[in-house]
């Protein structure tokens, strides 16, 4: 059995999380691909914004910041920045990252800084009662969207991969091994990483869509995934609402922090 | 380091001087976004900061900005941003954020006319109640309001101490003048100018409270890294940094955020008196506007009144009590100011109806004329 404990705030149980939620799932992957990596507790600084996922790092025993509202990536940022050595984990939501911090996503994918962003994709807004995001689909149905939303959508590792991260995954809590293992190497990836999750809300998103229990959401993720090499051999018309998982990027991209270590290199020389 | 920055006596802009006060200060971090009329302390900073060793970012907004030096800040770098008008109102929620989770940091507002995009090359002194009511909720702050180029390097400086000592996000209020003015300054030494470092916690991790309600009011701060793993966040929290909905935990906290300033405001407050042992008419100014207004007084004191001005160099927490100390012999006030009278409003409150209060205000983005004032002065005869 794995030692979870030895990451946690246990004082700091029980978990603000309804029971069904994946971000649990999340949480357990993110420490097993911590503890895959040999890091040390001090070294990792997690850093988030608002939302349920954004709650995670009140539970585990890093350096922790709970930020405003879409904003943690420039809080990281600034970390990043100035103390390269750190190893900057950002845990943001589709609302949290796409909606309300929407710049700051693009930007730091632009820039390729050094981070590794776990992003808990829901579909919908569950701190707030369940308004609709840059990622319900439509016709889904939200609070704020109570015929079902009638706006197109992000994809979310696309925008990530557009903007030019070096590395960017999808995977979903139906996978959690395949979870960890992209986390891993997210983190191990110099540049901007970017771990796209499927973590259903059954609170919030499923009641209301009907989607059933929490297993039964899981389930659907397992049936509707596809992972990216088979997803070539398929038309957009079969890949019509499926989940594309794998790794989508994995490529070799001049890092923020590095290039900025250059230069004061450079004129430290001069 | 360039020579130009190591020589002494140099003619700098407000702007150059404020980038050169906050490397004296021991700035490391700097994360902005161009705006006018403050972009020349971003320009000298991205030259300069690399070659300290330190960091330079232009962010793609100043919320991103305000984000990015809370970040730097918590990292252990001595951090700031620089903006105007609309910059500093994007700002404002981080700023907030700096307030509750008492990160260190310097904001600099080179203020122009206001309000939405106004004025961006003209003056204003439009944003002094921002810089104390910006953010929701209640929250101290401090904020300086340098009057020259010299004071610019100075208070810069200051800016920097206090932000350290108190824990706390400090502005810097500038204006148009005085970040594009021209002017000769001594530069202190390396070695003459006084650093205040954040206070260092003496218990060892497990027994570390980042937020301890200590009896100065400021917990002593660690950075991230250090060995000692502490959770921050802008909610309402206990003295070990978690959330909390205890009705008894957040009124300490918010109580104990407004003692740190309030106890120790004798220590951040300043003011300079000039001409005011035996003024009657007492002017009350700030900025560049205390550059006329001390004009003004030179020229009354010439044609034989006792005028003198009392100039704000703290504007956050208020010098109320500095006001008031004149308050039996100043027979009357004159508040010189750029904007419709945000400064007079307060000085009427500090006084309470002790002694009648005139105003001049200028707000059309032409700056304040000493004459202006000198004939409000005659005016009051
Ligand atoms: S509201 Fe939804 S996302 Fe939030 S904790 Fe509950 S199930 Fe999870």
């Amino acid at each position: 059995m794995f030692n979870y404990d030895q990451y946690l705030r246990l004082d700091k149980f029980p978990l603000i999380w309804c029971s069904g939620c994946g971000d649990g799932i999340v949480l357990k992957s993110l420490l097993r691909a911590v503890h895959k990596l040999g890091l040390q507790k001090d070294q990792i600084c997690m850093v988030s914004g608002i939302g349920c996922s954004s709650r995670l790092p009140g539970y585990v025993d890093f350096n922790t910041l709970h930020t405003t509202h879409g904003r943690a990536l420039t809080f990281a940022t600034g970390i990043k920045m100035a103390r390269p050595e750190l190893t900057v984990l950002v845990i943001t939501g589709d609302g949290d990252a796409t909606a309300i911090g929407g710049n700051h996503y693009i930007h730091a994918a632009r820039r390729n800084i050094d981070l590794t962003v776990l992003l808990f994709n829901n579909h919908i807004y569950g701190m707030t009662g369940g308004q609709v995001s840059p990622t319900t689909a439509k016709g889904k149905k939200a609070s704020t969207a109570p015929y079902g939303s009638f706006e197109n959508t992000f994809n979310i590792s696309g925008l990530a991969q557009a903007a030019g991260a070096s590395f960017v995954a999808r995977s979903g809590v139906y996978n959690p091994v395949q979870l960890e293992n992209y986390i891993v190497k997210a983190i191990q990836k110099k540049g901007f990483s970017l771990v796209e999750i499927m973590s259903p809300c059954p609170t919030a998103y499923g009641r209301r869509n009907r989607e059933g229990t929490p297993v039964d959401m899981i389930a659907w993720q397992k049936e509707n995934s596809v992972p990216v090499a088979k997803a070539g051999q398929l038309t957009p018309e079969e890949l019509e609402g499926k989940l594309i998982t794998g790794i989508l990027v994995d490529i070799e991209r001049s890092e923020c922090r590095a290039e900025y270590q250059k230069l004061i290199d450079r004129l430290a020389q001069s | 380091m360039s020579n130009a920055s190591q020589q002494r006596v140099r003619v700098l802009t407000g702007n150059e001087a404020c980038a050169e006060g906050a490397l004296a200060a021991g700035m490391r971090f700097y994360a902005g976004y161009p705006i006018t009329p403050s972009s020349e302390i971003a320009e000298v900073l991205a030259e300069q900061l690399p070659r300290y060793g330190g960091v330079f970012i232009q962010m793609e907004d100043e919320i991103a900005s305000m984000g990015a030096i809370i970040g730097a800040s918590l990292a252990g770098s001595k951090a700031m941003t620089a903006t105007s008008g609309p910059g500093f109102s994007l700002m404002q929620e981080n700023i907030g954020y700096a307030a509750m989770a008492e990160v260190p940091c310097v904001i600099v507002n080179v203020m122009r006319g206001g309000p939405s995009t106004g004025l961006p090359t003209l003056p204003s002194q439009g944003d002094i109640m921002q810089a104390r009511w910006g953010t929701h909720g209640d929250h101290p702050i401090i904020a300086l309001t340098p009057f020259s180029v010299a004071e610019t390097f100075s208070l810069t400086v200051r800016a920097f101490n206090l932000a350290e000592q108190y824990r706390t996000p400090v502005i810097l209020l500038l204006d148009e003048i005085l970040g594009h003015v021209n002017e000769k300054v001594e530069l202190p030494k390396d070695g003459e100018i006084a650093l205040v470092n954040r206070t260092l916690p003496h218990d060892p991790p497990e027994r570390y409270l980042p937020y301890r309600h200590t009896e100065s009011g400021v917990p002593p701060m660690v950075s991230f890294g250090q060995g000692y793993r502490y959770h921050v966040t802008g909610l309402a929290h206990d003295e070990s940094g978690f959330p909390t909905n205890r009705a008894s935990e957040i009124e300490k906290l918010l109580d104990r955020l407004h003692r740190k300033i309030e106890q120790n405001r004798d220590h951040i407050v300043e003011v300079e008196a000039y001409e005011m042992e035996d003024a009657e008419i007492g002017l009350i100014s700030f900025g560049s506007s205390a550059r006329a207004s001390r004009h003004a007084v030179r020229l009354a004191r010439e044609a034989g009144k006792k005028a003198g001005l009392l100039r704000i160099k703290t504007l956050w927490p208020f010098p109320d009590q500095e006001i008031q100390a004149y308050g039996d012999r100043v027979k009357k006030w004159i508040v010189a100011e750029m904007n419709r009278g945000q400064l007079a409003h307060e000085v009427e409150w500090a006084l309470c109806g002790r002694a009648p209060i005139h105003r001049v205000t200028v707000y059309n983005g032409d700056p304040i004329s000493p004459l202006t004032i000198l004939n409000r002065i005659n005016q009051l005869d």
